[in-house]
């Protein structure tokens, strides 16, 4: 007999888990179904970690309401779970007459946004601040609420959160099939199949596929490609602040930001392409976001790269967001969640709650007493566990052996060195694995063996009893059956 | 504050041989730092032959110089799993041990701490992000220290000595690399080493570049660019070799003077620091095990002087 739920999400990106922390956390039985190995295996994998206020996004767009809705409720929140905040502020900078003209544009777009704390900075100004900045500046636009945060941590948390409330997350759970039973979903995947009330879609780069599971799309999915370069950390001290370009008709431009991992990065650009999953990169792309960083920095130039990475921005033709609840359907499509995803998650989700007690039943008024789930930090610049003693493996990072054997336990663990790298930073140095990746690998993989981990659905009452020999089946024997 | 006469940053052959003269010269109070579990250096995980004390080459294999200078220095002060976390502003270390974070400090301070290949990122090779791609250094570490088979046919980047190395650690996992991709390097091996590495039936590409790495989960195929043209060759590993970069985690923000990737010294091994020296490999040029011994001692003789 199979266990239904109140609310299935598809998709565990950042928007999947807020949405589903959401709901959980309002006392509702609930799933997320997570094509990828492991969370954040699609558009969250890759992006630009950074928490914007809304100052340039379109007037009046629900992007923009869930934009501020969830800056407020990360700030809200953040504490509670151990999240970052790197308080950088951001800055437009002008480099030619033109730009200068367009400031004002940006500047009375932001007022009208309620981002009223923006302020024109000179080309003196912009040097006091930022000192190590091209000489060729001209003039700024300071945005003092844009800031930096670990993007990895933050849906992770949500994802614990929910969990703790009652939530299931299942892995390697590709809907291979989607049918109405007595009005409730069934969702077939190869971890067996689930049942559901309501469905909602917050497939990422996948959203239109899964969305003609139900109805012919109202979107496409054109996905949008961002490469980055990542400089090594001595670069982070050369800028203070976020510095975002003027941006043209055609693109929003490539930003220089610090991480919060104690890095400087460039990127992304934005390329049309049909890659849904592995962006790649190249090489003439990424000597280009080098020059230009050095062109911006110059001091950069005697500063080595330490990483390079592709994201994809799940982009369609409509400007706006795609959230909409089709409630003869059972079904709440949330779609084109570009680069802002990560700011607006938490919005999103307070709108998709919204839109489920409007069409489909009443959430209970007075929520159940939040169970915080606080994340290990990660952040370079607060309290790391390497402070307090342990034997540090990845060198690079400082990252303990104590950290990768927790990340490889609990009860969302790591499933590959790539979800391992997302919970720990181990690896993502200047070596880039010269020095531990190898006993990184072995120190992860020895805790993954004693720890028998199998399939996330180890529960058999949620699968039809003829498949229930299924989700005992290791990983890596699912993987080779489907890849023969 | 704890406090030393001397203190080496690194246990490898240069850090290992200053301790080891210094203390033959009576220098009492030395303490070498190192931050994996054993000292020895890169030759922990180069199970090749080629090694020898205090020379270019000999017939040890790396594992056995490294128990050699273990052996040699066991009476020393010698602290494993103990990472220099950076320099303070006044020049003292932040040191970390299993059991937290000590500032120390020290009258004179070594810097030894080697040099590692360029990474992929480093090189700006595009492609897909994916496992199976890896420096030399990783390569043997999963071979010699962990007993891995980590591909059954690479594609060996680079024309340097270590890529021959690299090329005979294959040889040692009987695994017949695709081929060798020789980049041109201002530190290319011999061109002999060609010769050799065909007569074990290896594929020498010569001014051809990697242009990029492609595979969905894994490597299946790396493009290379020759003449202009682009093509594919299949393969389940890449091997980045070579490229050497002196480790600079220490002095990169700018606490040393540079000259290119390397600090700047003078012939008395003196950075631009007083009382903080550099030996080895840090130096930025690439040498053999037994040629940074034999700077150690010469560094000894300089502090002692």
């Amino acid at each position: 007999m199979s266990e239904r739920f109140d609310i299935a999400v598809i998709g565990c990106g950042v928007v999947g888990l807020a949405i589903l922390r959401r709901f959980a956390m309002a006392g509702l039985k609930c799933v997320a179904l997570e094509k990828g190995a492991d969370i954040l295996s699609g558009a969250s994998k890759g992006n630009s970690a950074l928490l914007h206020t809304g100052f340039d996004a379109p007037p009046k767009s629900l992007e923009l309401v869930c934009m501020q809705a969830g800056y407020a409720e990360y700030l809200d929140i953040r504490q509670k779970l151990n999240l970052p905040l790197l308080e950088t502020s951001a800055i437009v900078a002008a480099w030619s007459d033109d730009e200068v003209a367009k400031l004002e544009a940006i500047e009375s777009k932001a007022r009208t946004n309620g981002v009223a704390d923006v302020k024109r900075l000179s080309q003196t100004e912009l040097r006091i601040r930022e000192p190590q900045l091209a000489k060729t500046a001209r003039a700024g636009l300071l945005v003092p609420g844009e800031h930096v945060i670990d993007p990895w941590s933050a849906p992770l948390a949500y994802a614990l959160q929910a969990i703790a409330h009652g939530a299931r997350i299942i892995r390697d759970a590709e809907i291979t099939r989607a049918w109405r039973d007595n009005g409730d979903w069934q969702l077939a995947t190869p971890q067996g199949t689930v049942s559901a009330r309501v469905v909602v879609n917050a497939a990422g780069l996948y959203g239109d596929h899964v969305e003609a599971l139900v109805h012919e799309a109202q979107f496409k999915i054109s996905p949008r490609k961002g490469q980055f370069v990542v400089f090594d950390k001595p670069a982070a001290k050369l800028l203070r602040a976020i510095l975002l370009p003027v941006p043209t008709e055609r693109t929003k431009g490539v930003v220089l930001f610090r991480t919060i991992f104690g890095n400087l990065a460039i990127g992304p650009t934005a390329e049309e392409t049909d890659e849904r999953e592995n962006a790649s990169t190249d090489t003439a792309t990424l000597e280009k976001l080098r020059a230009r960083a050095i062109e911006m920095l110059p001091a950069l130039k005697d500063v080595s790269v330490t990483a390079i990475y592709a994201g994809l921005r799940p982009a369609t033709e409509h400007n706006d967001y795609v959230i909409e609840a089709h409630k003869a359907e059972n079904w709440i499509t949330v779609a084109g969640i570009r680069s802002t995803g990560l700011t607006s998650s938490l919005g999103i989700a307070q709108h998709v709650a919204k839109l489920y007690g409007k069409h489909f039943g009443k959430l209970p008024k007075k929520l159940p007493a939040p169970i915080w789930t606080p994340v290990p930090n990660l952040a370079e610049h607060a309290i790391r566990p390497y402070m307090k003693g342990g034997e540090i493996i990845c060198h690079c990072e400082w990252v303990t052996r104590g950290e990768i054997e927790a990340a490889a336990q609990g009860p969302l663990p790591a499933r590959d060195l790539g979800g391992l790298k997302r919970r720990t930073r181990a690896t993502m140095g200047r070596c880039q694995g010269f020095y531990c990746a190898a006993h990184v690998s072995a120190t992860f993989e020895k805790v993954r063996a004693n720890s028998g981990q199998v399939a996330d659905l180890a529960d058999k009452n949620l699968l039809p009893p003829n498949e229930s020999a299924r989700f005992l089946v290791g990983r890596a024997e699912a993987r080779g059956r489907k890849a023969r | 504050m704890e406090h030393h006469d001397v203190i080496i940053i690194g246990g490898g052959p240069s850090g290992l041989a200053t301790a080891l003269a210094l203390s033959q010269a009576g220098v009492k109070d030395v303490v070498v730092l190192e931050r994996e579990t054993e000292a020895g250096g890169i030759p922990r995980h180069c199970g090749h032959k080629g090694f020898a004390p205090y020379k270019n080459f000999g017939l040890m294999t790396g594992p056995n110089l490294a128990r050699f200078l273990r052996d040699q220095t066991k009476t020393l002060d010698i602290r494993t799993s103990t990472t220099v976390l950076e320099f303070t502003l006044r020049g003292n270390l932040r040191v970390h041990s299993a059991q937290g974070i000590v500032e120390m400090s020290a009258g004179k301070i070594v810097l030894a701490t080697g040099t590692r290949e360029s990474s992929r990122a480093a090189r700006l090779i595009g492609g897909n992000r994916i496992k199976g791609v890896m420096n030399t250094g990783e390569l043997q570490q999963r071979v010699y220290l962990n007993g891995e088979k980590p591909f059954k046919r690479p594609v060996i980047v680079g024309s340097e000595w270590v890529s021959y190395s690299t090329l005979l650690t294959c040889r040692q996992l009987q695994v017949n690399p695709v081929m060798m991709l020789g980049e041109e390097s201002e530190h290319a091996a011999p061109g002999y080493f060609t010769f050799g590495a065909q007569l074990l039936g290896t594929k020498v590409v010569k001014g051809a570049k990697l242009a990029a790495i492609r595979g969905r989960h894994s490597v299946e195929a790396v493009e290379i660019e020759q003449n202009g043209k682009r093509r594919t060759v299949e393969c389940d590993a890449v091997v980045l070799t070579g490229r050497f970069r002196s480790e600079s985690a220490l002095y990169a923000s700018g606490f040393l003077e540079r000259e290119g990737h390397a600090p700047k010294m003078t012939e008395q091994f003196e950075t631009s620091r007083p009382n903080i020296f550099a030996v080895g490999n840090v130096l930025g040029h690439l040498e053999t095990a037994g040629r940074c011994m034999l700077q150690g001692r010469e560094l000894a003789r300089v502090l002692c002087a």
